[in-house]
């Protein structure tokens, strides 16, 4: 069995009364990718926030490699390799794709506290932010303002920032929301490029896109771990359809 | 997230050539007010590394302005003379620790919050100043003489002469905004102004975004510190309206009149402010009222201020060509500074 690069334990987040996440130990394991389902509410995005620092956990532990980053902020986290795209477009509305792009390139940098020369003189961000653009496909597009391009474009510039930081282990929540059907066929395609060098932890409502991509997969339902395992057996678990596969086909 | 377009980089050399000019021809009166309108263009400056730039709205920048002048006063009150390096290092010195301090304390606000405690971090100050008579209260202190900047045992430059005073505040105004064009233009300045534009995005990239917000601030408040010294230089002396609410006012209004996130706009703003105040009043004694209706004016229909209005007319009197050019740079020149304002 590979090496488990991230891992909860007993995690668990409450807004008040209500339980987003409930109990979650999982393990992740390197050059894995593990899908996360669940219907709307199931707390997905919580978990992210919780294991990207976004989020304090109200009780539970979070490992990466060993360390324990339970309290980590998202700055200390992002900086430990741990990138994160968001399911709320979150992106620089007023910069271009190359500055968006820019500005997590250049977080790579052991410190921004420079202020004499120029940033553009440095070679090393521009190549990660070319890459960037590149990777998400938005290299033809560097110099359109973000707020202009569409949501399908900005959705790409969402990963293409996470991209520019050149993270080891991915947090994706639901990449593929509100793209057309080629752009979602374009970003699976990336997917599938990415999961061969990184691990990916995917949440994702387009099922085809995560029965190609996953390699594993747990189901959520109401904050707590329903179900964890294989595509094929997730697949076929008459719990999960019940609670989810089930229902979302009977929405459609 | 202003570029220099060609047409404003001339206006701006052809605006300081002027002012190196002004003082052959201009009366010793406006020689003055232009060395006051020079110093509150620093203060302004610095205010919009503030605002404009990192999205921090201080309402108590006066503090620093007042604490800039007070430490030359306080240091030098009973001095025969001042050396000019030694000042200068107490300022920088004193206003960075008292920005420091504040900063550390007001950045863990945001928004409204954010104002609120720094304007009451300066009426603290003003208090301060205001209720201890060692530090002359509300009558303030007087200086007797300039500073003397000794390269030695020789005089630099003579700054009792009101001219030489002049081109020393216009080289100082000129460094300021060179020194931040510069920070701007470097990695730091980038982090910043994507704080303004999206603080936790920011954050989730791995920046220390309270890290730099501190910095910036500090920046900031040492720059306002330099202003207040020459500003206590050139009067001879401090008093505690130096920092009150009104002077954070003023400054604050100069900066969002003038255009915020431009650097040059809020050295426009003190400049039309200060003439406005000394020229309206010839023409009616409701001056104030015709001040607030030209204010107002200018946000409703300027909403970019006075810089926004100049870029308006380089784009419409340069046409076509100069979008041309800036779209080639562009590509391989990153953030800030090097987007035209889509909008204009
Ligand atoms: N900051 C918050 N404060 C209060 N409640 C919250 C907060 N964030 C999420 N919740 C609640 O927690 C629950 C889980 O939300 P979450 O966004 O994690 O679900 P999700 O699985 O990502 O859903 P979706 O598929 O719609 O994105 C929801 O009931 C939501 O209303
Ligand atoms: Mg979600």
């Amino acid at each position: 069995m590979s090496e488990v690069i991230l891992r909860t334990e007993g995690l668990c987040k409450h807004f008040g009364g209500l339980q987003a996440t409930h109990e979650v130990s999982l393990s992740f394991e390197r050059g894995v990718t593990h899908g996360i389902l669940g219907p709307n509410g199931a707390g997905k995005t919580t978990l992210i926030n919780l294991l990207s620092g976004e989020l304090a956990p109200s009780s539970g532990k979070i490992f990466f490699k060993d360390y324990d980053i339970t309290q980590a902020t998202s700055d200390k986290v992002s900086r430990i390799g741990i990138g994160r795209s968001f399911q709320k477009t979150n992106i620089f509305a007023d910069f271009t794709c190359f500055q968006n792009c820019w500005v997590g390139a250049q977080s790579r940098l052991s410190s921004s506290m420079r202020f004499i020369r120029p940033a553009r003189h440095l070679r090393e961000v521009h190549r990660r932010t070319d890459r960037a653009l590149q990777l998400c496909g938005l290299a033809e597009r560097r110099n359109i303002q973000a707020s202009s391009m569409s949501y399908g474009e900005q959705r790409q510039l969402e990963i293409g920032m996470m991209l520019a930081t050149e993270p080891e282990l991915l947090l994706l929540d639901e990449p593929l929301a509100g793209m057309g059907s080629e752009e979602s066929l374009k970003i699976t395609e990336l997917l599938k490029e990415l999961a061969k060098e990184h691990t990916l932890i995917l949440i994702e409502h387009d099922m085809d896109a995560v029965f190609a991509v996953a390699d594993r997969l747990t189901v959520m339902v109401n904050g707590a771990e329903l179900e964890t395992g294989d595509v094929a057996q997730i697949r076929n678990s008459t719990a999960v359809q019940e609670a989810y596969l089930g229902s979302s086909e009977d929405a459609a | 997230m202003y570029t220099l377009t060609r047409p404003i980089l001339i206006f701006l050399c052809l605006g300081v050539a002027a002012l190196v000019l002004f003082p052959l021809v201009g009366s010793e009166f406006y020689v003055g007010l232009l060395i006051r309108i020079m110093i509150l263009s620093i203060f302004a400056i610095s205010l919009d590394l503030l605002i404009g730039y990192t999205g921090l709205i201080s309402f108590g920048h006066a503090a620093f302005f007042g604490i800039g002048g007070y430490t030359l006063a306080i240091f030098f009150q009973d001095a025969d003379s001042i050396n000019f390096w030694i000042a200068l290092v107490l300022v920088l010195s004193c206003s960075a620790l008292v920005a420091l301090l504040v900063g550390w304390i007001s950045i863990r606000a945001s928004g409204v919050y954010f104002i609120m405690l720094t304007l009451a971090f300066a009426q603290m100050f003003y208090y301060f100043f205001f209720e201890s008579p060692d530090f002359g209260g509300d009558d303030g202190i007087f200086l007797f003489s300039k500073p003397e900047i000794l390269i030695g045992s020789t005089s630099l430059i003579d700054l009792e002469d009101e001219h030489n005073f002049y081109y020393f505040v216009l080289a100082w105004m000129v460094a300021v905004y060179l020194i931040l064009s510069m920070i701007l233009k470097a990695p730091f300045g980038h982090v910043i102004v994507a704080i303004k534009a999206n603080e936790s995005r920011v954050r989730a990239l791995g920046y220390p975004v309270q890290r730099y917000k501190l910095v910036s601030f500090v920046i900031a408040g040492t720059l306002a510190g330099i202003a207040g010294f020459l500003e206590a230089a050139h009067t001879g002396y401090v008093t505690p309206a130096y920092l009150g609410w009104h002077e954070s006012g003023i400054v604050m209004v100069i900066v969002i009149l003038g255009g915020m996130g431009t650097l040059f706009g809020p050295i426009l703003g003190a400049f039309v402010i200060v003439l406005l105040q000394d020229f309206l009043p010839n023409f009616t004694e409701h001056w104030q009222l015709l001040m607030g209706g030209i204010i107002i004016a200018v946000v409703l229909f300027l909403p970019k201020g006075i810089a926004g209005l100049l870029y308006r007319l380089s784009n419409r009197l340069f046409t076509s060509k100069e979008y041309a050019d800036v779209s080639q740079n562009s590509g391989d020149t990153p953030a800030t500074v090097d987007v035209r304002e889509q909008s204009l």
